[in-house]
């Protein structure tokens, strides 16, 4: 790697680390000051490494010039708070030399706290996806606004007004008490299926930020795994369906950068690793007596990578996604169900039951119903593809729908 | 949208009236396929599955064994269901397998909200 590929891996992987740490230190009212000398540090390194060249570790370099900053910060604090502040109080004591802690506990607890701290049910979940995105994934504020297709002052102030709230509330940097983890880990777990569909749902064209979403939600969720406190059942189950969805992710695009439907993709590219890490983690989510939504879709999630069309599969995907549906309403999963339904059941069954939806402002409830009346009734199957196509809005949706008429 | 309770009545006592394993999977299936087709219509609100062992308190405190009735008939679960009107909910109701036995029931009760 060269000096110019280097320090943007670095910030990627450091930045997060070196903020958590000191934030944690000084306190979430002094995030800001964190991030100052964090982002301080690595101005140094690109001025220092450009003219030095590189160190020999620089990791330990970025590390130990943070620590300096940051124990400089708290010596002209703390000249302030102990000697001024307390001269006046007349009760003066000497200043102790601050320590800053970047052993690889410290960071790991530093980071896993400042995860709580951000997924805090006081802000939106588009403010916590955001904090998560700066601070915990070390993200540019231009590449935020790219994943959510805005702009930077947008990202800009809605990170501030987060940050303001949580010190308003007076979040301190720490995990919960025992009996409180599972509730607050659901907000954490939430915040990060969110990001992760946001990588792999999004509308965003650019694949690579896409694709570090994804990896990135996957890595926060690793992190909770790896720690025995947050490793909970539906943690694993979480962590199960995001890699079972990930190991399709190289065949989703064409070389194009267009979206490859699941029936067309080139299974060879699917990501076996990803695939047995999916079953191992869904095997570890089975530790314990509840289903979590989390579940019941890693279990749906297995069968998408399996990709004959067996009754077994069929009519196992049927049963996760009754229960599902039964934990949380998506029209989404609604369709996916009565599509599950056909296959499993008969198509004539799912007509009837596609016919009960009420989801007639959804294209995707057209597509479903032009393909179960297919060679069943083909001019009910082709109007219903019409008014699909009626309702599609890209591009992409447009030329599958066209597809699929041509060939009744 | 008002919310109904469906109440399912059926023998859960006799001995020959319950289904082989084999069966109860089938059973299971068929009941998960109509909730599952409720669910899918952003119908369902909640319901649970009761013991087949209970107790009655009675007047003059007065315990016995239970769930009985009158009738063989006792409640083997709940669901809530939000629907338009009784019609609708009655609709649902109908699909449920447990009335391809013959004795069985499903009881349909609006809740009522104060007013």
């Amino acid at each position: 790697m060269t000096e110019g590929e280097l320090i943007p891996h670095l910030f990627r992987t450091e930045y997060r680390k070196i903020v958590s740490v000191l934030s944690k230190r000084f306190g979430f009212n002094q995030i800001e000051i964190a991030e100052d000398i964090t982002s301080d540090t690595f101005l140094t390194a690109t001025q220092t490494w450009g003219v030095n060249g590189l160190p020999e570790n620089p990791v330990a370099w970025l590390y130990s010039v943070a620590k300096n900053k940051a124990k400089n910060h708290l010596k002209r604090n703390n000249i302030f708070e102990n000697k001024i502040v307390q001269e006046i109080k007349n009760n003066a004591s000497a200043p102790q030399d601050p320590e800053i802690d970047l052993s690889p506990e410290n960071i790991n607890d530093s980071q896993l706290q400042m995860m709580f701290a951000i997924c805090h049910p006081s802000i939106s979940t588009e403010a916590q996806i955001g904090l998560s995105l700066r601070i915990l994934c070390g993200f540019g504020i231009e590449e935020i606004a790219d994943a959510f297709l805005t702009n930077k002052e947008t990202i800009n102030k809605r990170l501030f007004r987060a940050k303001e709230k949580l010190r308003e509330e007076k979040i301190d940097i720490e995990l919960p008490p025992t009996n409180q983890i599972e509730n607050r880990l659901e907000t954490i777990l939430a915040t990060i299926y969110l990001l992760f569909n946001e990588g792999y749902y999004s509308v965003s064209q650019n694949k690579t930020l896409r694709k570090e979403l994804c990896l990135e939600a996957m890595r926060l969720c690793k992190m909770l795994v790896e720690n025995n406190t947050t490793n909970k059942p539906s943690v694993n189950a979480l962590l199960s369906l995001m890699c079972f969805h990930a190991s399709r992710f190289e065949a989703r695009f064409n070389k194009g950068g267009e979206t490859v439907l699941y029936d067309e993709q080139d299974t060879s590219l699917w990501n076996p690793e990803l695939i047995s890490s999916g079953g191992y983690y869904l095997n570890c989510s089975a530790n314990g007596d509840q289903i979590s939504k989390y579940h019941l879709e890693a279990g749906i999630a297995y069968w998408s990578t399996q990709k004959p069309d067996t009754a077994e599969k069929w009519e196992s995907v049927l049963q996760l996604y009754n229960r599902l549906l039964q934990i949380e309403y998506s029209p989404i999963a609604a369709l996916n169900r009565t599509y599950a339904l056909s296959k499993a059941n008969s198509k004539e069954e799912a007509i009837q039951e596609a016919e009960k939806l009420n989801l007639t402002d959804n294209q995707f409830y057209f597509g479903l119903l032009g393909e179960l009346w297919q060679n069943i009734d083909n001019k009910k199957s082709k109007e219903n593809f019409q008014k699909a196509l009626d309702l599609s809005k890209t591009e992409t949706s447009r030329q599958a729908i066209q597809a699929k008429m041509a060939k009744i | 949208m008002e919310e109904f309770v469906l109440l399912f009545r059926l023998d859960i006592l006799t001995k020959e009236k319950q289904p082989s394993p084999e069966l109860l999977q089938e059973y299971m299936k068929q009941y998960q396929d109509w909730i599952g087709g409720i669910a899918a219509q952003n119908k369902f609100v909640g319901g649970k599955g009761l013991s087949t062992e209970g107790r009655v308190c009675k007047f003059n405190n007065v315990v016995t064994d239970g769930p009985f009735a009158e009738t063989k008939e006792s409640i083997a679960g709940y669901t809530i269901i939000r629907a338009i009107d009784f019609d609708d909910a009655v609709k649902m109701a109908s699909g449920c397998p447990i009335l391809k036995g013959e004795g069985n029931s499903v009881e349909v009760r609006k809740v009522q909200n104060p007013k």
